[in-house]
C-alpha cells in the first residue's frame, strides 16, 4: 500500500545531519502501523511526506502501486486523511460541522452527499450534539474529536495521526481508537499513527522505531515491550504489566518479559496454583 | 468588549432573523445611502418610523440599540455640537462672541444627530440578527458577480471567515500571554504614554510569532485536506432565495423612492 524507498531529507539545504537519513519501510493495505520515537527523531517528517506536503531529497514514495509525483499529488492527498496535533490550528470551518465538511468541499461533493456523510462522521466520533457549536466553545479533546471526523468523513483510504489523540483523556482515547478499529475492519483502512501513548501502541500491528533520523526499530508491540528499561529512551513508558513482572521476578518465575494485563492474571493465577 | 454591541449575534427566529444575509446586506447597504437623503423633517421621521419597526420586527429590545450608540455618543455630540455652533447662515436665535446658533445650525445638528443614530441602528440591527459566519458567506456571494473583474471573491469570503474563526483563538493568546508577562512582573497601564506603550512589546511580539506559527500549521492542515483554491469546489452551507427576501429589498426601494420625492432639493 504505501512503499517508501530510500528517503532522505533536509529542512535547511546543508544541514549536517538529515533529518531523514535513507529510510525505507512498507505497510501493508489494512494494517495499523505505529511510528514511536523522541522528539525530532523525524516521524512527523515521515507523514507529512507521505501526504506530499514536504518533497524527498532523494528516494521514492509509492502509494497504492503509484509513485507520488506533482502530477498526481491531489488524487493521492483525497485518499489521505490526515489528522494533526493541535486541533486548535487546523480548524478551518467556523463551526464543526463546516469544519467536518471541509474536506468533501474540496472534493465537489454534492450538497445532499455531504450533509449525510457529516452526521455520519459526526456520530462515529460522539460529537454530533455539538454539530453547530464554533470551535472556541469546544475544549481540546472535543476539537481533535472533530478534526479526526473531518478525516473520517471523507472515507480516506489511508488514516494518518500525527499525535492525534494526545489531548484526549484516556477513556476517551480509548473509545476513538475503539472506533477507529472498527472503521478500519469494514473499509480496509491503512492506519499510520504517531503516538507516545502505550495503548496505541499496544492495539497496533506493527511498531517502527525511529531515532535520530533512521528507523532503530521495526518489530510487533510484544517484542517491542519486551526490551524493559530501554523503552524509556525511545520516548515511550514501561507497560504497566511489565513493572508488575519486574517487582515480582525476583521472588516467581515470569515465562516472558511483557504479558498483557489478562495474561498476566492468568499467569499469576497459574503461578498461586503451583505454590 | 462587553460594552461592544457591534458584531454581536443574538438568536431568534423573527421575520428579520430569518432573512437571507444576502438581502439583508443589500437592504442595509441601501439603507445608508437612503439616510443621507434625509435632510428635513419628514423624511427623518418616516425613516424613523422605519428603523423602529424593524427593531420591533426583530424582537430584540431596544434597550441593546440604545447600548449600541453608547460608546460613540461622545463622537456623536461633538460634532453634533460643532454643527450647532458654528454653522451660521439664516435666522439667529443666540449670540455670545464667535459662538451662535442659528436656524440653519440648528437644522444641521439636527440631521448630523439622526444620521448617526439610523446608521448605528440599522447596522447594529444588521449584526444582532446575522451571524459573522452568515455574514462572510453573503459578502462572498455578493462579490460573485464581480468575478470577471478579477475581484477574488472567494478568497476574501475564506479570509473573512477564517478571521472570524481566529478571533477568540487570537483573544485568549492575548490574555494568556498577558497573564504569562504579568507572572515575570511585566506591568500594564502603568506609568506615562511611552511606558504604557513599551508595556505593549512584549504582549505584540509574542502575538504575532504565534500568529505566525498558527496561520503555518493551518495552511498546512488545509493543503493535507485537499484545499487548492476556489475552482471545483462545493459548498456545505447553501443560501436560499426566498419570496420575502424579494419582499424586503422591494420595501427598501420604495422607501428610497419616497425619500427621493420627498427630500428638499
Amino acid at each position: 500500500m504505501i512503499e517508501f524507498k530510500n528517503i532522505t531529507f533536509r529542512y535547511v539545504e546543508g544541514q549536517e545531519s538529515p533529518t531523514l537519513d535513507n529510510v525505507s519501510f512498507h505497510v501493508k493495505r489494512g494494517e495499523w502501523l505505529s511510528i514511536v520515537g523522541h522528539n525530532g527523531s523525524g516521524k512527523s517528517t515521515t507523514v507529512r511526506l507521505i501526504d506530499g506536503l514536504l518533497e524527498p531529497e532523494t528516494g521514492e514514495i509509492w502509494i497504492d502501486g503509484e509513485q507520488l509525483t506533482e502530477k498526481n499529488l491531489w488524487t493521492i492527498r483525497h485518499k489521505i486523511g490526515m489528522v494533526f496535533q493541535n486541533p486548535d490550528n487546523q480548524f478551518v470551518g467556523a463551526t464543526v460541522e463546516d469544519d467536518v465538511a471541509f474536506s468533501l468541499e474540496n472534493k465537489g461533493v454534492s450538497h445532499e452527499e455531504m450533509v449525510s456523510r457529516v452526521n455520519e462522521a459526526l456520530e462515529l466520533v460522539g460529537m454530533i450534539d455539538f454539530k453547530t457549536k464554533e470551535p472556541a466553545r469546544l475544549s481540546g479533546g472535543q476539537k481533535q474529536r472533530v478534526a479526526i471526523a473531518g478525516a473520517l468523513a471523507m472515507n480516506p483510504d489511508i488514516l494518518i495521526l500525527d499525535e492525534a489523540t494526545s489531548m484526549l483523556d484516556p477513556e476517551g482515547r480509548l473509545e476513538l481508537i475503539d472506533v477507529m478499529q472498527k472503521i478500519r475492519e469494514e473499509h480496509q483502512m491503512t492506519v499510520i499513527s504517531i503516538t507516545h501513548d502505550l495503548d496505541e501502541v499496544a492495539l497496533s500491528d506493527r511498531v517502527i522505531v525511529m531515532q535520530g533520523g533512521k528507523i532503530e526499530s521495526d518489530s510487533v508491540p510484544r517484542e517491542l515491550f519486551a526490551r524493559e528499561e530501554s523503552l524509556i529512551d525511545l520516548g515511550l513508558d514501561i507497560p504497566f504489566t511489565t513493572s508488575v513482572i519486574k517487582d515480582l521476578s525476583e521472588k516467581l518465575d515470569f515465562s516472558a518479559a511483557y504479558l498483557t494485563e489478562k495474561e498476566l492474571e492468568e499467569e499469576l493465577w497459574g503461578l498461586l496454583s503451583k505454590m | 468588549m462587553d460594552k461592544l454591541i457591534l458584531g454581536r449575534y443574538i438568536p431568534g427566529t423573527s421575520i428579520i432573523h430569518r432573512l437571507d444575509p444576502r438581502s439583508k446586506l443589500l437592504a442595509m447597504l441601501i439603507y445608508i445611502v437612503v439616510i443621507f437623503w434625509a435632510n428635513n423633517m419628514i423624511t427623518n421621521a418616516l425613516l424613523l418610523f422605519f428603523s423602529l419597526f424593524s427593531i420591533w420586527l426583530s424582537g430584540i429590545k431596544l434597550g441593546f440599540f440604545l447600548r449600541g450608540v453608547r460608546p460613540m455618543i461622545g463622537i456623536i455630540l461633538f460634532t453634533t455640537i460643532f454643527q450647532l455652533f458654528f454653522t451660521g447662515g439664516g435666522e439667529v436665535f443666540f449670540h455670545f462672541g464667535f459662538l451662535q446658533i442659528t436656524r440653519v445650525g440648528l437644522n444641521q445638528a439636527g440631521i448630523i444627530f439622526m444620521r448617526f443614530v439610523l446608521i448605528i441602528f440599522f447596522s447594529t440591527l444588521l449584526t444582532l440578527t446575522t451571524t459573522p459566519l452568515s455574514l462572510a458567506d453573503a459578502v462572498e456571494s455578493l462579490l460573485n458577480p464581480l468575478k470577471p473583474l478579477k475581484v477574488p471573491a472567494h478568497e476574501i469570503g475564506l479570509m473573512l471567515s477564517l478571521s472570524l474563526r481566529f478571533v477568540p483563538t487570537l483573544m485568549d493568546d492575548t490574555i494568556r500571554i498577558m497573564n504569562a508577562q504579568k507572572a515575570r512582573g511585566v506591568d500594564f497601564g502603568e506609568g506615562n504614554l511611552i511606558k504604557k506603550i513599551k508595556s505593549i512589546i512584549p504582549i505584540l511580539i509574542p502575538l504575532f510569532a504565534s500568529s505566525f506559527k498558527r496561520a503555518d500549521a493551518l495552511a498546512i492542515a488545509m493543503e493535507s485536506r485537499g484545499y487548492k483554491g476556489g475552482d471545483g469546489r462545493t459548498k456545505y452551507r447553501l443560501l436560499k432565495w426566498k419570496s420575502i427576501d424579494t419582499f424586503a429589498i422591494l420595501v427598501i426601494l420604495i422607501i428610497a423612492m419616497l425619500l427621493f420625492i420627498l427630500k428638499k432639493s
